[in-house]
């Protein structure tokens, strides 16, 4: 018999909130289910906003100088194009694949600290929120003594100094007004979400994995998960400060990157990159954990060299510690350094090309199953290998000279995180659809969106490796027509209306099939691994009873035998363990503790912007209203009874 | 299917626009020196090796797609979890391939970072939005137009007088920073007489878009003639009631001279922020090489500056239509 | 806790609260490890204008190292007393931790003043910029280990007193205290010695 244990009614200070349906259980909630779904339809709401920048800049851009934007509009919308979809839409749908699979994954009830996941989710929302208020409140203007000639932006100013926000260009004297410290304050402020959330994920991976799991028993997205939550924890804390210093040079009169107070514009770049390149695997190894998961179930073949597959991850995320200055090549740096940079650039690509053979080997005589998911995992291989070798392009440094701040590096990188981190997202989407949902998506609609979606990337940034080639300079407001670069841009533009256009196909998918979807059933791929063990749309419970994994693909084994030619062999009692396994997935036969929900996470995370805005305008009474709902949440949080607590007041009485 | 259509337009696409280059004057693809010409080099040893593993790569898996698709007819595969020989063997080989990349890409940047003997001294000072440069050798200072000799190496000696910039010409070299506080140092050498576009390449504020630039390099008589006339000084004494010497009243009392310095009208000690005009009819572009110098274009400039380019530091001093055409005429005899 | 309840725990052995405690702490050693190399970096530039060795008083400062310091022993007195579950003697050496961790912080105010009189200012230049920046981020984690310290010794006066498990006990606050202390060895030793 079921037997989730109520809040006490009326305990200590506070009551603890107990609604579950309606908008207070998703206020309140500390399930790490509920979580990682607020967590994508947010970032899913900002990568809408985010590549409506795109399109709007890609309009600008259709022809010769043009005037669709003003020249403060277009770097504002640039600035914000590249934080949103790093910091608000490609980090958080990670996040809340992580949030969502990782502890199904391990065979886990929550996260280790489901309160402090409650607080990483809101502390992210009021960050986006606070960073995008800038359109309200924000002011920017030409540099200190320029002039212009008219109104600064009709959408409302936002900053313009690039998402990378180069040093001194994105300072006061340059970047006056107040958009650039909503960039650097909101930064600060998301750098906090995903800095808590590293923690629990590198906690929970730890310690809360299940009988049996050992670590090379666990699903690689769990490995990607692990190492992209080490690469937060320790590339983070550089950009904490080096936006620590930023804002003091805004509002303190200090000159970490200023030269006129013995400064160094270079410094930034040194620490901004020292995070920044850690920060792309941030936001491409998730994937290559989706596709490693998705491409195993659907060739019915194990992963290919899974040690190797691990190793390289680490590999990767190590190694992205040591390349930063490659971003750098043209800057002020020596030839020794560039040399070093340069070969250490080129090492990296070696962990990346054993992940991508090793896919290559797993789907090498299996038996496809082309269906979505499939597809957009295997259209990953095929655009991340063009993204990867466009890399090791920018590793032969004197040819990076030519190809860096020109279209050439808008083509890479966006092959890399959007045919890549994009790409595999999407098939995580897709393949995770029917155990989120408990529906089955359409897969006609799904094939259109990724026929739709990869003619239209390819259309939008193929042309731009040409066009960096011949000259187009980056972050360019105008081009002049004598450039001759009016053509492919052109076809550029188009390509991201087409990209537009699938986004539109997946969400008319998507919200059709949750709602008139058929049921999906438990285990609708024949999967490999536990989550798949589990009733679709998983119980609150997670799992009824923790499972005992004896194997990798521990959920495959239950099924199948192999038998002598190797190949798989369903195990006579299968089915009836199927049923059994469901049937005991819906209706668990121990007690269940699960992590109450709590105020306080919201409460404490909402302090935030208030502090922020009390930097940006000084006021007095802004800062003590935000320190004093921090206070409040964290005595809240230190006060309400834990669970534990609760079990043992119940068993006392 | 579909996806081999949308790669086959592509690949067409490619060949059919690199067999019929127009003319982009920012390629960097058609280098005309040799410092442009060793990183081209390097540039397609990469590519054909890139192409080479893009052929492998992309084959390996359209092959899988089409061969190993789910038929009714096939069994479930053989359940194979890796091969250690296989692992090694792509393991090693893009090792031995980077490698051999490796050799000429740090011979070349030591090549290209060593300063070169008789080289051409030139100042380049980056300026939100154009670019300056200093002859130290002949006393010359000039803006937005780089005039080097043919054949002849340059070594320019860089700064930035506020944002990072990055100067870039892209038939010569590569980029290199303009860093506040920093020196910085790019060499250039062009094989014959051309005239070059150039353009900031880093980010640095509004403008950014418009801050390009020219090179133009001559022979050496060519180059020779054109210092001896960059070092003399402009007329201070004009015909009389000409609309030129109305022009030189209005650069003198309008406020121009705040910024601008035209030697031998209005000599001041030191910089000044704006581009030194004194020879300003030779140029063949103006406003940070955004606009070709004509009278068209000044009048567009002269009637409100910000309106070419957003956030400049010259403002819009309400010039009369009868000032300008006054200013024009003077500036047209600058030469 | 029952025992039908079949969810193992911490497979590493190690508490989890404990667990992530140590990977927050361990990220913390990145922020005072980037702040401090940004000190070394500008230490050595020459620049001019005013520099720390201009106006500090390393007599002084050695006197408030050596009372941060003692907060240590007090704390590690503290968290004995709690083992042999004395509460009384608990909350005396919390106080006095929290107490010397106060004094720290009075002396590095006076220092900060002292040296705004001696016109060593946050924005004098990078010297003073990076100098401030680096030791004030660390009196506010001296500042909020203070608070926390005091908090625990509120909760240690109700009647059940304090104890070892369950919460943001004494010992994470031991942890993080001793973790602030260490820091400023590094500190004291990078900043005014070197």
């Amino acid at each position: 018999m079921t037997k989730i244990i109520e809040p006490k009614k009326q305990s200590n200070i506070f009551k603890r909130p107990s609604s579950e349906t309606g908008i207070w259980s998703w206020i309140t909630t500390v399930d790490h289910k509920k979580i990682g779904i607020m967590y994508g339809y947010a970032a899913f709401f900002f990568l809408l906003i985010g590549g409506i920048e795109a399109l709007l800049l890609r309009i600008q851009l259709a022809s010769p100088d043009n005037n669709f934007l003003s020249a403060a509009e277009y770097n504002a919308m640039f600035t914000m194009h590249g934080t949103t979809m790093i910091f608000l839409a490609i980090m958080p749908i990670s996040a809340a694949f992580f949030n969502y699979l990782l502890p199904l994954q391990i065979g886990a009830r929550d996260v280790a600290f489901p309160r402090l996941n409650a607080l990483s989710f809101w502390i992210f929302i009021f960050g986006g929120v606070f960073l995008y208020s800038t359109f309200l409140f924000g002011t920017a203007g030409a540099p200190q003594g320029g002039y212009l000639a008219e109104e600064v932006s009709r959408l409302g100013s936002a900053p313009n100094g690039g998402w990378f926000g180069y040093q001194p260009n994105a300072g006061f004297k340059y970047s006056p007004g107040t958009a650039m410290d909503y960039w650097a304050i909101g930064l600060q402020i998301l750098g906090i979400a995903s800095l808590v959330s590293a923690f629990n994920f590198i906690t929970t991976i730890l310690n809360m994995r299940t009988k049996g799991m050992r670590l090379m028993r666990m699903p690689v997205f769990t490995w990607m998960t692990f190492a992209v939550s080490f690469l937060l924890a320790f590339s983070l804390p550089i950009i904490a400060i080096a936006l620590f210093y930023v804002t003091f040079d805004r509002q303190f009169g200090t000159t970490f990157f200023l030269t006129e107070g013995g400064g160094d514009p270079i410094l930034w770049q040194h620490l901004f990159w020292l995070f920044g390149h850690p920060e792309v695997y941030i936001l491409i190894l998730p994937a290559f954990g989706i596709v490693s998961e998705v491409l195993p179930t659907f060739s019915r073949k194990p992963l290919f060299g899974y040690p190797a597959i691990v190793f390289a991850g680490f590999g990767i995320a190590f190694i992205g510690f040591g390349v930063w200055a490659h971003h750098m090549f043209a800057s002020a740096i020596s030839p020794v350094a560039q040399a070093g940079f340069g070969l250490s650039t080129m090492v990296i690509a070696v962990p990346t090309g054993v992940k991508i053979f090793n896919w290559l080997g797993t789907i090498w005589g299996g038996k496809l199953k082309l269906n979505t998911p499939m597809l957009f995992s295997l259209g990953f291989i095929g655009m991340f290998v063009i993204g990867g070798l466009s890399g090791v392009t920018h590793s032969i440094v004197p040819a990076d000279t030519q190809q860096t701040d020109t279209y050439y590096v808008v083509a890479h990188f966006h092959y890399v995180l959007f045919g890549g981190a994009m790409f595999g997202i999407f098939s995580g989407l897709y393949y995770w659809f029917p155990k989120v949902w408990g529906k089955m998506y359409n897969e006609a609609l799904g094939k259109i969106h990724f026929w739709l979606m990869i003619i239209g990337f390819n259309l939008t940034f193929g042309p731009m490796h040409w066009l960096g080639l011949q000259g187009q300079v980056r972050r360019t407001w105008v081009y002049a027509e004598e450039t001759n670069l009016g053509f492919w841009n052109l076809i550029v533009s188009i390509g991201a209306f087409i990209i537009a256009l699938s986004i539109l196909v997946f969400m008319a998918n998507w919200i059709y099939s949750k709602r008139k979807g058929p049921e999906a059933g438990f285990d609708p791929w024949d999967a490999r691994t536990i989550e798949w063990s589990i009733p679709s749309p998983t119980p609150v419970w997670n799992f009824s009873k923790a499972p005992e994994v004896k194997s990798l693909d521990d959920f495959w084994h239950m099924k199948y035998d192999e038998d002598e030619d190797g190949r798989p062999v369903r195990k006579e009692g299968a089915d009836a363990l199927l049923a059994e396994l469901e049937e005991e997935g819906l209706n668990p036969s121990e007690e269940i503790v699960l992590p109450n929900p709590s105020y306080f996470p919201i409460i404490l995370a909402s302090g935030l912007p208030f502090l922020g805005y009390a930097v940006i305008y000084k006021m007095l009474p802004l800062a003590i209203l935000g320190t004093l709902l921090i206070l409040i949440g964290s005595f809240g949080w230190g006060t309400e009874p834990l669970e534990e607590e609760f079990m043992e007041d119940l068993e006392n009485e | 299917m579909k996806l081999f259509k949308s790669k086959k337009i592509f690949l067409l696409g490619f060949i059919f626009i690199a067999s019929c280059i127009e003319d982009a004057p920012l390629d960097s693809l058609s280098p005309a020196g040799p410092y442009a010409r060793s990183i081209d080099e390097l540039f397609w040893l990469t590519f054909w090796i890139a192409v080479g593993v893009f052929v492998i790569v992309q084959g390996a898996l359209l092959f899988s797609v089409f061969y190993f698709k789910e038929r009714e007819s096939s069994p479930d595969p053989k359940q194979i979890h890796g091969n250690n020989f296989l692992e090694i063997l792509w393991t090693i080989i893009p090792v031995l391939i980077l490698a051999a990349i490796a050799v000429p890409t740090v011979k070349t940047i030591f090549d290209l970072a060593r300063e070169p003997e008789d080289a051409l001294k030139i100042e380049v000072i980056g300026h939100q939005w154009w670019f300056e440069y200093k002859y130290p050798d002949f006393g010359i200072t000039t803006a937005n137009v780089l005039v080097i000799p043919e054949d002849q190496p340059v070594r320019l000696e860089m700064w930035s007088n506020d944002v990072l910039h990055n100067y870039w010409v892209p038939k010569l070299n590569g980029k290199r920073y303009l860093v506040p506080g920093q020196t910085t140092y790019l060499n250039l050498q062009a094989d014959s007489p051309e005239e070059f576009w150039a353009q900031c390449g880093e980010y640095c504020g509004l403008s950014h878009s418009k801050m390009r630039g020219r090179v133009i390099s001559m022979t050496e008589s060519d180059f020779a003639a054109w210092v001896a006339n960059e070092q003399s000084y402009a007329e201070k004494e004009l015909p009389e009631s000409s609309l030129a010497a109305e022009g030189q009243l209005v650069y003198l009392n309008a406020g121009c001279t705040q910024c601008h310095v035209i030697d031998g009208v209005w000599d001041v000690q030191g910089d000044r922020i704006a581009p030194n005009l004194t020879h300003f009819a030779n140029r063949s572009v103006f406003a940070g090489a955004a606009l070709k110098n004509n009278p068209e274009n000044l009048t567009k400039w002269l009637a409100n500056p910000a309106e070419i380019k957003p956030g400049t530091f010259m403002p819009n001093l309400e010039l009369t239509e009868k000032e300008i055409n006054a200013l024009i005429a003077y500036l047209g005899t600058l030469k | 806790m029952s025992d039908s309840h079949s969810y193992p725990h911490e497979p590493t052995g190690v508490e989890t609260r404990k667990l992530g405690f140590w990977i927050f702490l361990s990220t913390e050693i990145l922020f005072f490890g980037t702040l401090i190399t940004t000190f070394m970096i500008f230490k050595g530039r020459d620049f001019p204008g005013i520099k720390l060795t201009d106006v500090y008083d390393i007599p002084f400062t050695s006197v408030s190292s050596f009372v941060l310091l003692m907060s240590s022993l007090t704390m590690v007195l503290a968290h004995n007393a709690l083992e042999n579950n004395d509460q009384e003697k608990t909350r005396v050496w919390l106080l006095s931790t929290a107490m010397l961790g106060a004094v720290f912080l009075a002396g590095q105010i006076y220092e900060f003043t002292e040296f705004y009189h001696k016109g060593f200012e946050l924005s004098s230049n990078i010297f003073s910029s990076t100098f401030y920046v680096l030791t004030g981020f660390h009196g506010l984690h001296v500042f909020i280990g203070v608070v926390l310290l005091l908090a625990l010794w509120g909760i240690g006066q109700r009647q059940k007193g304090l104890s070892l498990d369950g919460g943001m006990n004494l010992e994470f606050v031991a942890l993080y205290w001793h973790f602030v202390d260490i820091v400023w060895i590094v500190l004291f030793t990078v900043v005014y010695l070197i």
